[in-house]
């Protein structure tokens, strides 16, 4: 009885196993039981009233869809588009919910529910399909003579795998335009570019900004360079989180020695996150915290935007700002490193 | 009535008739709205002195006798009339327990209290003032516009329609969808809690009356159908699982059952 | 011509439908088909309509999605709009991709249905995939000859989120585009070639003007066209196993028992399309999903409160949300190495996605069986099988909630640091406690099961003998309530051959076989043996005072004690 020592519940030794048998025998299908419609006729008629009487409600929901479609004219406003939507739908699925109903319960009340079996077959062909199969294959590599001609077989195999190559190269070389990454590590930011507000694009007086700002920042554009996909792409780098704190709160930033990238406690930071790309743009001005509404890093505006919470490892990168003559905020150069997410050779 | 039928599906007509739309519900407002009504009065002494009374009185506990702020509450000189509509009107001051951020709840103040303490505040030094019934006029707004601002200094936090989100430890964003115009304008000018300050120079009042308008546009509901609170994938998610997976499976137990 | 290979005049079909046959028969032997599956049986059970519905969602997105075509202009060509959409988007910059989506849903009348019903569509796709997986795990229909086919399920699942992440991104709005960025920065972590891998999906820098073109090509050519090849494999393997069934009496591994495809299938299945197609539609007419014009039309600055993606992809979102990253990102040799992106992102999902890969050949070969298996498992009976499962959706459903962190803030009024701290630690012990406590439910269940075969069903009756002494009459189970319990193979570790053979020599490849039994141990250590028939006999002998004999005794026991006596 070692076997069952592991063996939970067994709490019952077998006594004299071998008058019985090992296990139980199958008990076989159990015993059909008739329905409602089997045995009354009268149940069966009102069963086939019934699916009928769902079928032609079907048929009225798809008629009545195709007469709210002409009838009911959306006129542009929410609640109209609201209204001949539900009204197309519902009546479309009135009409699919009566097909299905009814051929369901058709087949539940009135089709025979008598069981049937099927045998099963080893899925595994039989020896000697197996055999000839074998055959087959062999008296085709002897035909081809390709075990034979071992020239041959280097051959097609090279051209085989030679040709997905006059496919793959135009595709590939195309597929990623220039391939040029370094464009990473720039973006359209420099030496007395404008900051200005998103999406109006007026740029922005330092004096203007009360303490408690938060500005969402585009470098200073015309309307119509605004209008392209370049532009789109350039925004995608550029954008940039300007608050005001009050300068005894302003910890610290990132300007190096001999810097100032900050102006009057305005700090510039970069809005595009350093975990995987989101702006981020949850500006708490209570906290001087910067939350990413996509995975929550938590950045500390007043503490050089180091990370306090959240899955992103590095500050964001701030945009050296100052004033120029007229009191504008303007950018001193470009972010002194790539934005965003990180990536492999970031550092190079 | 021929006409009017014909020249239903003008081109114009929706921007017509939403026009009409929201030229009644700005009128209706300004005839049922109280509390701007009252706060545009000019304020008297009379009135300061009230406010002084009822700050003293609700206030001071936290900031401080003369409103110079303690450790904590702080300073309110200076951030004028609007502040105070806001955070009085509200009911999130008087603050009734500490915790991550002050909720909003039924109003303590009547308007007339509401006034007169934003009169008292106001004396103390100057700062925004309570906004007109033009300035936030939705019906005056352009959406379209309304709806750029709004993407980009609000949606992060409130949701792109005003649902309200989360933010950081605790405190929230509030959901829009039953702020007044008055009380919309003042929280963008003033920066109540955790909100930035978004000032004239950063967002124009015509531009806040933009917000607004694009604000009130979405209380007209969504145009598929229930809005499922507005909140994205993940509430879409939960109703497909709930209501999809729910009825189907129900179906498939329907089918897969014996008929009797 | 006499080589007329029609039947004989006499058997010349008459009806216009016997002569169509005809016709089509002598054409494409069309005859040999009906005859081979007409009548095939299949088994009948609600769980097994589940990958229908996953079926059925496809069709009606491939139907709807037909009629959004139509409409969509997948082009990232800047316009401003003028339209019959929202006020807030007149006079909009935007692509021609979101202006489409916009007069599709506002101009075309029933299109915004259509785009409603496809997108709910999906998200039931994804979500009956996912429970049709269930079933098929935690009944074991993976074992031989299936494993193939579970294969072939889980590619179609992942196609089935590829197909997702692709349409949910083609409107070009605020919400699909920072996914796409999330993309991107996700891609930008991969080693080495993370740049060029970035510009390979975006033809250069994100976001480009190539990403949608791109990607609608994928969501309607290519995609579809490999669900579609697949799903016709799938199909073809079930068929050609025929359908696994419940346990019963008369159900083995060496027959089907259930009902002819013609006519009950055909009335059933053909039923379920239209049930589900009509719920689909419901839902499409009522409520209201991805209203893009909320979102707007994308620009690299906005984002918005609640920036999830549809649920299938919420584990991915909550995994990047669960990672610290503080000390996670490497720089080895000037070069970064992100892992606070790669581990969630990339490791995490690939963990998940091989155990469904491996575990049909894992648990092979711990079992060491080598039997075709047409039979399904009660989950009960493979408590470790079960405990698995059941951990594996705890992690993906903690990692998913995690994804959605923000509203549980919102709604439950608490913080957004202390859910993720939570669920930092519960995607490590969520998933172990729930495989404990499976595996002890399930061992519990089978002893359960043993208790009510050896003593019967509680009758609540209490009797009393002539002696004082009282006893609850129990009934005996019938022979087919008993053979549900009874008729399963509790599993015994493998048995592997000694570490030395007869004359002392080291046995090359013991090691292995030793890891393999240890596993096999982790799997079938803990089992609980059905009944045998001696066991059962031995429980009425032994408790015969209290339960057999009583009901002989006592007169409103005739049944019982009937049926007692012909189990002896």
């Amino acid at each position: 009885m070692s076997e069952n020592q592991n063996t939970p519940g067994r709490d019952v030794t077998a006594p004299n196993a071998a008058a019985h048998p090992e296990r139980f025998d199958d008990p076989g299908v159990p015993a059909h039981r008739s329905r409602l419609t089997d045995v009354d006729p009268k149940a069966a008629k009102r069963n086939e009233r019934l699916i009928a009487l769902i079928f032609g409600i079907s048929c009225v929901g798809a008629i009545a869809s195709i007469v709210v479609y002409f009838a009911v004219r959306p006129d542009g406003t929410t609640a109209g588009t609201r209204l001949s939507t539900a009204l197309l739908g519902t009546t479309m699925a009135i009409s699919l919910l009566g097909i299905g109903i009814a051929a369901i319960h058709w087949a539940k009340s009135l089709m025979s529910d008598h069981e049937h079996v099927d045998e099963r077959h080893t899925l595994a062909s039989s020896p000697e399909v197996r055999e000839v199969a074998v055959q087959h294959l062999a008296d085709g590599v002897e035909d081809s003579g390709i075990a034979r001609r071992g020239v041959l077989k280097g051959a097609a195999v090279s051209a085989l795998a030679l040709f997905p190559l006059t496919f793959a190269v135009p595709l590939i070389s195309s597929v990623g335009g220039d391939w040029n990454v370094s464009k990473f590590r720039h973006t359209i930011w420099e030496r007395n570019k404008r900051l200005a507000y998103d999406p109006s694009g007026r740029p922005i007086r330092a004096a203007d900004l009360t303490v408690g700002s938060a500005a969402h920042v585009i470098p200073e554009a015309s309307q119509e360079e605004m209008r392209s996909h370049e532009w789109i792409t350039e925004k995608a780098k550029a954008v940039v989180l300007l608050v005001r704190l009050n300068p005894e709160d302003l910890r610290s930033d990132q300007s190096p020695e001999g810097e100032t990238w900050s102006y009057d406690g305005i700090v510039a930071y970069s809005k595009i996150c350093t975990h995987v790309g989101c702006p981020v743009a949850l500006y708490e001005q209570q906290t001087h915290h910067l939350l990413c509404p996509c995975h929550q890093s938590t950045f500390d505006m007043a503490d050089g935007a180091k990370v306090v919470f959240g899955p992103a490892n590095r500050p964001l990168p701030q945009l050296p700002i100052t004033v120029d003559d007229e009191g504008y905020l303007v950018a001193q150069d470009d972010f002194a490193e790539p934005i965003g997410p990180s990536y492999w050779e970031r550092l190079k | 009535m021929k006409a009017l039928a014909a020249r239903r599906h003008h081109r114009a007509a929706p921007v017509v008739l939403l026009l009409l739309a929201l030229l009644v519900t700005g009128g209706l407002y300004a005839v049922l709205a109280p509390s701007p009504a009252t706060a545009e009065t000019a304020s008297t002494a009379t009135d300061v002195e009230e406010g002084h009374r009822l700050f003293q009185a609700n206030c001071a506990t936290c900031h401080g006798p003369n409103a110079e702020g303690t450790p904590e509450a702080p300073s309110l000189v200076g951030v004028g009339a609007a502040a105070v509509d806001f955070q009085v009107s509200t009911g999130r001051m008087p603050m009734q327990m500490s915790g991550p951020q002050a909720a909003a709840k039924p109003p303590q103040m009547n308007p007339e209290q509401t006034a007169q303490l934003a009169a008292y505040i106001a004396s103390l030094g100057a700062g925004p003032a309570i906004p007109t019934e033009e300035q936030v006029d939705a019906s005056l707004g352009d959406s379209a516009n309304g709806a750029l601002l709004f993407r980009t200094n609000c949606a992060m936090c409130h949701n792109a329609v005003g649902a309200g989100g989360a933010l950081s430890e605790g405190k929230w964003a509030p959901p829009l969808d039953d702020v007044s115009e008055q009380n919309l304008y003042q929280a963008m000018l003033t920066g109540p809690q955790s909100m930035p300050v978004f000032n004239d120079a950063n967002i124009t009042p015509d531009e806040k009356r933009d917000v607004i308008a694009y604000i009130v546009e979405q209380r007209d509901g969504s145009a598929g159908g229930i809005s499922l609170g507005s909140l994205g994938p993940v509430s879409e998610g939960l109703w497909a699982w709930v209501v999809g997976l729910g009825l189907m499976i129900g179906a498939a137990v329907w089918i897969g059952a014996k008929s009797s | 011509m006499s080589t007329d290979t029609s039947p004989s005049a006499a058997d010349a079909p008459t009806t216009p439908a016997g002569k169509a046959a005809d016709y089509l028969d002598q054409r494409t032997s069309v005859g040999g088909a009906v005859k081979e599956f007409a009548r095939k049986v299949f088994p009948d059970h609600w769980s097994f309509m589940l990958g229908e519905m996953a079926l059925f969602s496809f069709v009606v997105l491939l139907l709807t999605g037909v009629f959004l075509t139509m409409f969509f202009d997948p082009s990232m060509a800047l316009i401003e709009y003028h339209g019959d959409g929202p006020e807030a988007m007149q006079g909009q910059l935007m692509s021609v991709a979101f202006a489409s989506t916009l007069d599709l849903s506002f101009e075309v009348r029933g299109g915004l249905l259509m785009r409603q019903i496809h997108h709910w569509a999906a998200l039931v796709f994804m979500a009956s995939i996912v429970v049709h997986m269930m079933r098929v795990f935690f009944t074991g229909a993976f074992r031989k000859p299936r494993e193939i086919n579970w294969l072939v399920g889980t590619v179609l699942m992942i196609l089935g989120l590829a197909a997702g992440f692709s349409g949910y991104s083609l409107p070009d709005d605020v919400l699909s585009g920072n996914g796409l960025r999330i993309t991107d920065g996700v891609v930008k972590s991969l080693p080495i070639i993370g740049s060029y891998l970035s510009y390979f999906v975006f033809g250069g820098e994100f976001p480009g003007e190539h990403i949608i073109p791109r990607l609608f090509t994928v969501h309607i050519l290519l995609v579809p066209a490999l669900i579609l090849a697949l799903i016709g494999v799938h199909l073809f393997l079930m068929v050609l196993h025929k359908h696994t069934q419940y346990p019963g009496g008369g159900r083995t591994h060496k027959n089907v028992v259930g009902y002819p495809l013609f006519p009950v299938y055909i009335a059933k299945m053909g039923g379920n399309f239209f049930i589900v197609f009509g719920i689909l539609a419901l839902m499409g007419a009522t409520m209201s999903i991805n209203n893009v014009w909320n979102y707007g039309p994308y620009d690299p600055s906005p984002i918005g409160a609640g920036a999830q993606p549809d649920w299938y992809m919420l584990f991915l979102e909550g995994s990047l949300r669960l990672m610290p990253g503080a000390g996670t990102e490497w720089v080895i040799f000037g070069y970064t190495l992100s892992l606070n992106v790669l581990i969630p992102a990339v490791v995490i999902p690939g963990l998940l996605f091989t155990f469904l890969f491996v575990y049909p050949f894992l648990e092979a070969r711990v079992t060491g069986d080598k039997r075709e298996h047409h039979v399904l498992d009660r989950p009960r009976n493979v408590p470790v099988r079960t405990g698995l499962g059941v951990a594996f959706l705890t992690a993906f459903v903690i990692l998913a909630l995690a994804g959605s962190n923000d509203l549980i803030a919102t709604h439950f009024a608490m913080s957004l640091n202390q859910i993720t701290w939570a669920f930092r630690i519960l995607f490590f012990v969520g998933p172990v406690l729930g495989f404990w406590i499976t595996k002890r439910i399930c061992l519990g269940l089978q002893r359960k099961d043993r208790e009510l075969v050896l003593h019967g069903h509680e009758t609540g009756r209490i009797v009393r003998f002539a002696n004082g002494e009282y006893i609850e009459v129990h009934r005996p189970l019938d022979e087919q309530e008993r053979w549900l319990r009874v008729n399963y193979d509790a599993h015994k570790p493998l048995e592997i051959e000694p570490a030395t053979d007869a004359r002392g020599v080291k046995r090359p490849g013991y090691k292995k076989d030793k890891r393999w039994q240890k596993l096999s141990r982790f799997f079938y250590e803990d089992r609980v043996e059905p009944v045998t028939p001696a066991e059962l006999a031995a429980a009425h002998s032994h408790g015969e005072h209290d339960e057999v004999e009583s009901a002989q005794h006592s007169p409103e026991l005739v049944s019982g004690a009937e049926n007692a006596d012909r189990e002896h």
